[in-house]
């Protein structure tokens, strides 16, 4: 208990005297896990949207496999994104492994299934209806998709949440695809794990108290915008 | 359709990513040194020493990966690495003789220790012989942690209970974390084990641990450093210049200089005593 009174304080102090590491770890996090968070938004949404407006034979069965790969784990994740970037290996020529790139990567690639389950449940559950009215009223197939997720605007939100706090936490990919260079690939969690076995208990929980810090604030901020205009 | 939406969804991914971000965090090809290690040199703060005077001094940029020597061993049998500095002996003239090696040099030394908990409950404190120890340890059926991770620790512990003549797989006694040393020394530390440690990574994380020396001095028990250039001639994408270069700056005077004074301050004793240029010690 003392030990994580130490921890909140010496969090604290590394915030406020600007100890450039940590800021420097801090802003890595927030920079790789909201770009893969963005990437992730782009493709997710598209696909699930895709998936949630048309009908094709398997469809069923890529539903499962967008749900499952929703829990897949980051480290399965991220051996294959290593096998993928070894120099010898497929994408070998790009050079990205054990890099912030490489991690961006492999978070975008957790991120996705995440946003894509979210996004096609929240567009199924508009009602058919309202997609028939807004093709009568004259739309384009293109103005209705608009139409329709914009209308999902606030389960999409939510995707945003569970994307980002997906792969902001995450540390096994991380690990794996960014190897924990200092001041380089480094991110909040692959530091915590590398201090808590250094025994720099203080350390460690200073980092995860930062960690979880800003992820509240994030979360605050896209909560605020949901819950401005409830659904009715 | 979908599966056209899918792969130039992720191909867009990879372009975009690969374009976008690379140049922000610019490091430029031939520069990049993967250096493959054990976690001790790591977990030590060694490497944070060293590191940055290399790359100052070279330009190279470092990019150190720290996991047990076997895995680091792997990495180099693969051409994922480009330089390797191991305590693994007997897996490193493997390495060497598969050719996957070039220059193995001695770099430094400290030896392994075995802790455990203050009260002893094997009663193994201050017993000349690691393996006597470990036979007794296994006798009493008092718990011993181990790495489980194929690392030069590992290696060693392994030598030391077929030296005992006691195969620990499996029995009851015996539990392996699969983890880094600091790692494996906090899980022992927590279920009051034994484990066999390299003494820095135990005096570096001492004042956390509440485990006491219990055996150390045992001629078995030396930890031996060596740097590894990986072979270029069996894997054209190796950094062999900046290999080179890593090799010769570990066995420089001055780096062998600093290894020596590195801990003194904060532990009290060196946690590393440099070797290079010295005959090898088997």
């Amino acid at each position: 208990m003392e030990l994580i009174l130490e921890g909140i304080k010496k969090a604290f102090w590394l915030l406020v005297t600007f100890d450039p590491e940590v800021l420097g770890i801090t802003w890595l996090s927030l920079r790789v896990s909201g770009l893969a968070t963005f990437f992730s938004l782009f493709i997710g949404i598209t696909l699930g949207t895709a998936v949630a407006l048309t009908r094709f034979p398997g469809r069923r069965f890529v539903v499962s496999v967008i749900n499952t790969g929703m829990g897949v784990p980051p480290v399965v994740v991220g051996l294959f994104v290593t096998i993928f970037l070894w120099r010898n290996g497929p994408l070998g020529f790009l050079e990205l492994l054990y890099t912030p790139t490489a991690i961006i990567l492999a978070q975008a690639v957790i991120a996705t299934p995440i946003v894509a389950g979210i996004s096609l449940a929240s567009i199924q559950k508009i009602p058919e209806a309202l997609r028939l009215q807004i093709l009568a009223l004259g739309a384009t197939r293109i103005q209705m998709v608009w139409l329709l997720v914009k209308e999902a605007r606030l389960p999409l939100l939510a995707a945003v949440m569970a994307g980002f706090g997906g792969v902001i936490s995450e540390v096994g990919a991380s690990i794996m695809v960014g190897g924990n260079i200092k001041g380089y690939s480094r991110v909040l969690t692959t530091a915590t794990v590398m201090e808590t076995g250094r025994g720099n208990f203080d350390v460690a929980i200073a980092l995860s108290v930062i960690l979880l810090l800003f992820t509240f604030i994030i979360n605050a901020i896209f909560t605020s915008i949901q819950q401005r205009e409830r659904p009715r | 359709m979908i599966k056209k939406i899918l792969r130039s969804s992720f191909l867009a991914v990879f372009l975009f990513a690969a374009v976008c971000s690379a140049p922000a965090f610019a490091a430029t090809a031939q520069k990049n040194l993967i250096l493959a290690t054990t976690t001790s040199t790591q977990d030590t703060g060694l490497l944070d020493t060293l590191i940055p005077i290399f790359e100052k001094k070279t330009g190279y940029f470092v990019k150190t990966i720290a996991v047990g020597s076997g895995q680091a061993m792997a990495m180099g049998s693969k051409g994922e690495a480009d330089v390797l500095l191991v305590h693994s002996p007997a897996a490193e003239k493997k390495f060497m003789e598969e050719g996957n090696g070039l220059n193995r040099k001695l770099v430094m030394h400290n030896d392994f220790i075995i802790v455990g908990p203050p009260n002893d409950p094997a009663g193994i404190k201050g017993m000349k012989s690691a393996a006597d120890a470990l036979k007794q340890i296994a006798s009493k059926g008092a718990l011993f942690v181990s790495r489980g991770d194929n690392s030069g620790t590992h290696a060693k512990e392994k030598d030391i209970w077929k030296k005992a003549g006691i195969n620990p797989e499996g029995q009851k006694f015996y539990q392996q974390t699969g983890l880094g040393m600091g790692q494996t020394l906090n899980v022992a530390a927590e279920k009051n084990g034994y484990t066999l440690t390299d003494r820095g990574t135990y005096l570096s994380l001492r004042k956390a641990l509440g485990l006491d020396i219990l055996v150390e001095g045992d001629k078995s028990l030396l930890n031996i450093y060596h740097v590894i250039e990986v072979n270029p001639a069996k894997f054209p994408k190796v950094n062999a210049a900046g290999a080179k270069a890593f090799s010769g700056f570990m066995v420089s005077k001055p780096t062998q200089d600093i290894i020596a004074k590195f801990g003194v301050d904060k532990y009290g004793s060196p946690l590393f005593f440099p070797d290079a240029g010295k005959p090898e010690f088997d």
